[in-house]
């Protein structure tokens, strides 16, 4: 649950279905496209609505939350000049970047799956302006300036004005500090209208409960005609129950370059959505030889630090947590995703397994553990064939139980252990398992 | 605002009705022996229950459920802080109603994860600007040891005990996370004497005070020898409390580290801890705020490993140097292992000492003639769990004995002596009697006092309030007699009404009754205020006269007291007239034939 990016696409469909409720005064069409390959936008082109993708020259890019697009070579507006762009040359120019894996400036690499088109928009760069909105500490804060595109960031103190709006000021108030902040190079003429859209732009951000929403370049044309050539938005997710209408279907990408969810990532989250406790999981490598099962989010942070701090973060194979009273059934199903990852690759070292957390608040220890325990007794033979050795720490309800119950059911198991209370130090497990 | 966060006498409301989190609570007040349960009420929108029993101790209370947290305050004025339990969905709406009811809560906390960041940040803004301390969103609350425990904040009891939150230690403690709190707490009873006042400010991006808030508070407080920060990766509020360090604001020492510097080694993607936590700014990493912190004079240890021996460390000083003292252990009431819930519940009476009671007053005191009380006194005891003054409980008699009986004829009175003539015992017969009141027989008081009551509850004219009962199609209760007139008033009536305006001390009801009666006179002779008219309604006047308010007098009407008073008077006269049918010996009766209308018709098939 957080801010959570989502397509180029999706923003402008949100702008789209609210147009008319939010910017009096001006016109946008919405001509967009979302594709993932060259024949799908041929195919597009033949459904109605969609006639323009043959009529007008097109600009294609990809719609994967990357920015810097036009500089890293990724926005497709020429073939020999700007405005020349076919709907074959924007299909096979998918296909070909498609195709192999891309590097961009920034060093992330992945294959490229989603793209825009949209119709290529003749303008002037004294049409282009700069608008933006985001949280800051406490305040909204709204960014305007005369310059769109790229430049923008080159610049940014004397280039763009800023209107910090707290979150209780007056419609009335927010209005007229607005108005006071239109960036002065703006022509006069054009000045009324753009205070007018920069208002209700910051009403829709507001409203859509955006925590960021950046449209670089917006294009003013002739008519209250807008084009929208460039945006990024972040949506506040935690507000997903109240604006479902609102938004429409909506997706919350990875980002580029990120390795997909494994499949046992995904089936914890899967659980995690359904059960009214916490799990969560995040493998950082699945070669590494030290494995944590750890309770509570704060704890499984320590333990992550303390391991980098003794071991180096390449040895660290996980991160996450389960917490918030799972049942024994859930806390089996997490501890046999996590043994069957730490029994797929082999160290000479061993593998190390910890089984941490602080004083539990109100989650019954002795019933987790009997999950443990149950998901120990299937995999104790792979465990031991990895010379896995297990440390223990846990408090709270029942963890006198708890301790004991795992301490004789890994001797039983032959599984080597160690298992501490809340005498011992949250992380000082970590110490004992990796100071050697 | 006051230093201390919560005092022993603090109370809250708790909004939804989480049993094992306010049994903590409880379980808690009694083992420091507090006087009071820390939680006054409940609010408990869907429940039609108006109490839930927890246990104190070995035995059981009674917490009082409401439907609102407006209502819950009226009964519990004292109960200046919010426990807002709501879910994510309605936590916003809660606190928002809860800051408007104004100058009622000091502290609101809010447990509820994921509120929308917009909601949070209206939320925290209006608490601020009404001056009331928000503890959360995504928190497991505060507590201040000795005192106040905010629902399962520190764990179970032993764990509790083990970490020396049952009594005031000298740390002032702040986290974000509620997880390690309970860990921090155990590491300070380890190293150190406990603490003095805790709070974990919840893991959301937007909570209502932060670290700041919570550490200028405890360097006010004098229970507060030095504080422990343990902060998180992302967000720049350890930044407030450099300054606050820097500019001589906080002099206390400090002790603090950040968690979550694992996040410089990945550099995007993987969410380390709380919504709240993510770098956005090199500022905003753990590696920086620790260095920061450390530049500043704060006492920041090497890692998370070493922080008990950073904690040793400055307590042993601080208490070398006389700042800490020794703390005496108190002594604590221990919980049973075993606890049973009872059955039953009795608010009313008493058998378990030396004489038995009528709420709270022995028997004997009540009972014999020396004592000056009268029957009237006894059911304001049970009834009423009150001592009911002179003028009531004469009231009440002569209501009781105005009703005792109304001859042989009536359908009660009827019935009774027919069920004796056919062998029956005197309660099987007295039953039989009672059987038949209701709304029909004897239940004029009930609908009289019901309707009267809500036509001057609405400031109905008398016009109005006939018109409005001809809609309902019921004749009025209490409106009529057979024979009597104005002109030939019942008697009865014309003494309750007497005594009445020479004892009560108003009586709006009936003078608002006697206009309708001389609108419903003037259309017919016979339409006046009858007997249990006028018992109804002086009832509402004299609950009225003793101070009860609108709602209660609502409650005593639909749960049939006023019906009550007329079973207790009727009895007496059915029981005079079962007695009577004994003595004469009556054999079985038998209904004459000539006096039933036969009209049967053979049953006609169907389909």
């Amino acid at each position: 649950m957080a801010q959570k990016a989502i397509r180029e696409y999706d923003g402008k469909a949100i702008f789209a279905k609210h147009w008319n409720e939010y910017f009096d005064g001006f016109h946008y069409g919405f001509k967009s496209v979302l594709v993932t390959s060259g024949d799908e936008l041929r195919e597009k082109a033949k459904e109605h609505g969609f006639e323009w993708l043959n009529q007008e020259p097109l600009v294609a890019k990809p719609d994967m939350l990357f920015g810097k697009r036009g500089k890293n070579d990724l926005v497709l507006f020429k073939v020999e000049k700007p405005g020349d762009v076919t709907l074959e040359d924007a299909a096979k120019w998918i296909d070909e970047k498609q195709s192999h894996e891309v590097t961009l400036l920034s060093g992330q690499k992945g294959h490229l799956t989603h793209f825009i088109v949209e119709p290529f928009t003749p303008h002037t760069q004294e049409q282009e302006y700069y608008i933006s909105a985001t949280t800051v500490g406490e305040d909204d804060v709204l960014y305007m300036s005369a310059e769109g595109g790229m430049e923008v960031e080159e610049g940014w103190d004397e280039k763009v004005n800023e209107v910090h709006i707290p979150i209780n000021m007056p419609d009335t108030d927010m209005e007229k500090a607005i108005k006071a902040h239109i960036p002065a190079d703006i022509p006069a003429q054009n000045k009324e209208a753009f205070a007018s859209f920069a208002i209700q732009f910051f009403k829709f951000y507001r409203d859509m409960n955006f925590a960021y929403l950046e449209i670089n370049p917006i294009v003013m044309l002739d008519n209250g005609e807008m084009a929208i050539l460039d945006l990024v938005a972040r949506l506040d997710d935690t507000a997903g129950f109240m604006m479902k209408d609102a938004w429409g279907d909506i997706e919350f990408p990875t980002a580029f370059g990120m390795e997909d969810q494994s499949p046992e990532e995904k089936a914890i989250a899967e659980a995690d959505s359904k059960s009214g406790a916490s799990l969560k999981l995040t493998i950082l490598n699945p070669q590494g030889r030290i494995w944590t099962m750890v309770a509570g989010g704060g704890a499984s942070v320590v333990y992550a630090d303390t391991i980098a701090d003794f071991a180096g973060v390449e040895d660290l194979a996980n991160y996450g947590e389960y917490s918030g009273g799972p049942t024994t059934g859930e806390t089996k199903f997490y501890a046999e995703t996590i043994f069957d990852l730490m029994t797929r690759y082999d160290d000479p070292r061993g593998k190390v397994l910890i089984i941490g957390g602080a004083i539990a608040n109100f989650t019954d220890v002795a019933k987790t553990f009997t999950g443990i325990i149950q998901a120990m007794e299937e995999w104790a033979e792979k465990l031991k064939a990895h010379k896995t050795k297990i440390y223990v720490r846990r408090g709270g309800p029942n963890y006198e139980k708890g301790l004991k119950d795992i301490k004789e059911a890994a001797d039983r198991l032959g599984l080597d252990i160690e298992v501490y209370g809340p005498e011992t130090h949250v992380t000082d497990i970590v110490r004992m398992a990796l100071e050697k | 605002m006051s230093s201390r966060l919560f005092t022993k006498d603090t109370q809250a409301i708790f909004w939804n009705n989480n049993k094992t989190a306010i049994q903590r609570m409880l379980d808690y007040d009694y083992v420091i022996g507090r006087e009071k349960p820390s939680v006054a009420g409940i609010v408990a929108p869907t429940s039609s229950n108006k109490f839930e029993k927890f246990f104190w101790g070995g035995d059981e209370i009674m917490v009082p459920l409401y439907k609102s947290t407006a209502d819950a305050v009226k009964e519990q004025p004292q109960a200046d802080v919010l426990l807002n339990f709501a879910s994510f969905r309605t936590a916003y709406d809660v606190t928002m109603e809860a800051i408007g009811i104004d100058g009622q809560f000091k502290t609101i906390m809010i447990t509820a994860e994921g509120i929308p960041e917009r909601l949070a940040r209206k939320m925290n803004q209006a608490a601020r600007d009404a001056g009331v301390t928000v503890i959360g969103p995504a928190t497991v609350g505060a507590i201040v040891p000795g005192a106040f425990k905010i629902a399962n904040i520190g764990g179970t009891i032993e764990n509790i005990i083990n970490s020396k939150l049952h009594r005031a230690g000298s740390c002032g403690l702040v986290t974000r996370s509620g997880g390690l709190f309970n860990e921090l707490s155990n590491i300070i009873a380890i190293n150190a004497d406990g603490i003095a006042e805790g709070v974990a400010i919840g893991g959301d991006r937007f909570v209502g005070s932060v670290f700041i808030d919570n550490l200028l508070r405890m360097e006010e407080n004098p229970d507060v020898k030095y504080m422990i920060l343990l902060g998180e990766v992302g967000g720049t509020e350890e930044y407030k409390v450099i300054e606050a360090v820097k500019s001589g604001k906080i002099k206390k020492p400090i002790i603090a580290w950040c968690i979550g510097t694992i996040a410089k080694h990945f550099s995007s993607g993987v969410q380390f801890g709380h919504a709240g936590a993510s770098a956005n700014a090199d500022a905003e990493t753990a590696a920086a705020k620790n260095a920061a912190m450390a530049d500043a004079g704060i006492h920041v240890p090497a890692s998370f490993n070493d922080l008990p021996a950073t904690i040793a460390e400055v307590y042993n000083d601080l208490k070398s140097q006389g700042v800490i003292g020794e703390i005496e252990e108190p002594a604590i009431r221990q919980i049973p292992k075993v606890r049973r819930p009872k059955q039953f519940i009795c608010t009313i009476s008493d058998d378990r000492g030396e004489e038995a009671t009528y709420a709270g007053f022995p028997i004997s005191s009540v009972a014999l003639p020396s004592t000056g009380k009268g029957i009237g006194d006894v059911i304001s005891l049970l009834w009423f769990k009150k001592q009911y003054p002179k003028w009531a409980t004469e009231f009440i008699e002569t209501v009781i004995k105005t009703v005792a009986d109304h001859g042989p004829a009536v359908s009660g009175a009827h019935n009774a002596k027919v069920t004796a003539r056919a062998g029956k015992s005197v309660v099987e017969a007295l039953v039989t009697g009672l059987l038949t009141i209701g709304p029909r027989f004897g239940g004029a008081i009930d609908g009289a006092a019901k309707y009267f009551k809500y036509a001057d509850d609405n400031d109905l004219t008398p016009a109005e309030f006939l018109s409005y009962m001809k809609k309902e199609g019921v004749p009025i209760p209490g409106i009529g007699h057979r024979i009597k007139s104005l002109k030939n008033p019942d008697l009865r009536v014309k003494g309750l009404m007497d005594f009445a305006a020479e004892n009560f001390p108003a009586t709006p009801l009936l003078d608002y009754a006697r206009t309708v009666e001389a609108l419903t006179t003037s259309k017919k002779e016979n339409l006046i205020l009858n007997v249990d008219g006028t018992i109804g309604i002086l009832m509402v006047d004299m609950w009225r006269a003793l101070g009860y308010s609108e709602s209660e007098i609502d409650e005593f009407i639909e749960s049939g007291t006023l019906n009550a008073f007329f079973i207790v008077g009727r009895s007496i006269g059915f029981i005079g007239h079962v007695l009577d049918e004994k003595r004469l010996a009556m054999p079985m009766y038998r209904h004459p034939m000539d006096d039933i209308l036969y009209d049967v018709k053979k049953a006609e098939p169907i389909g």
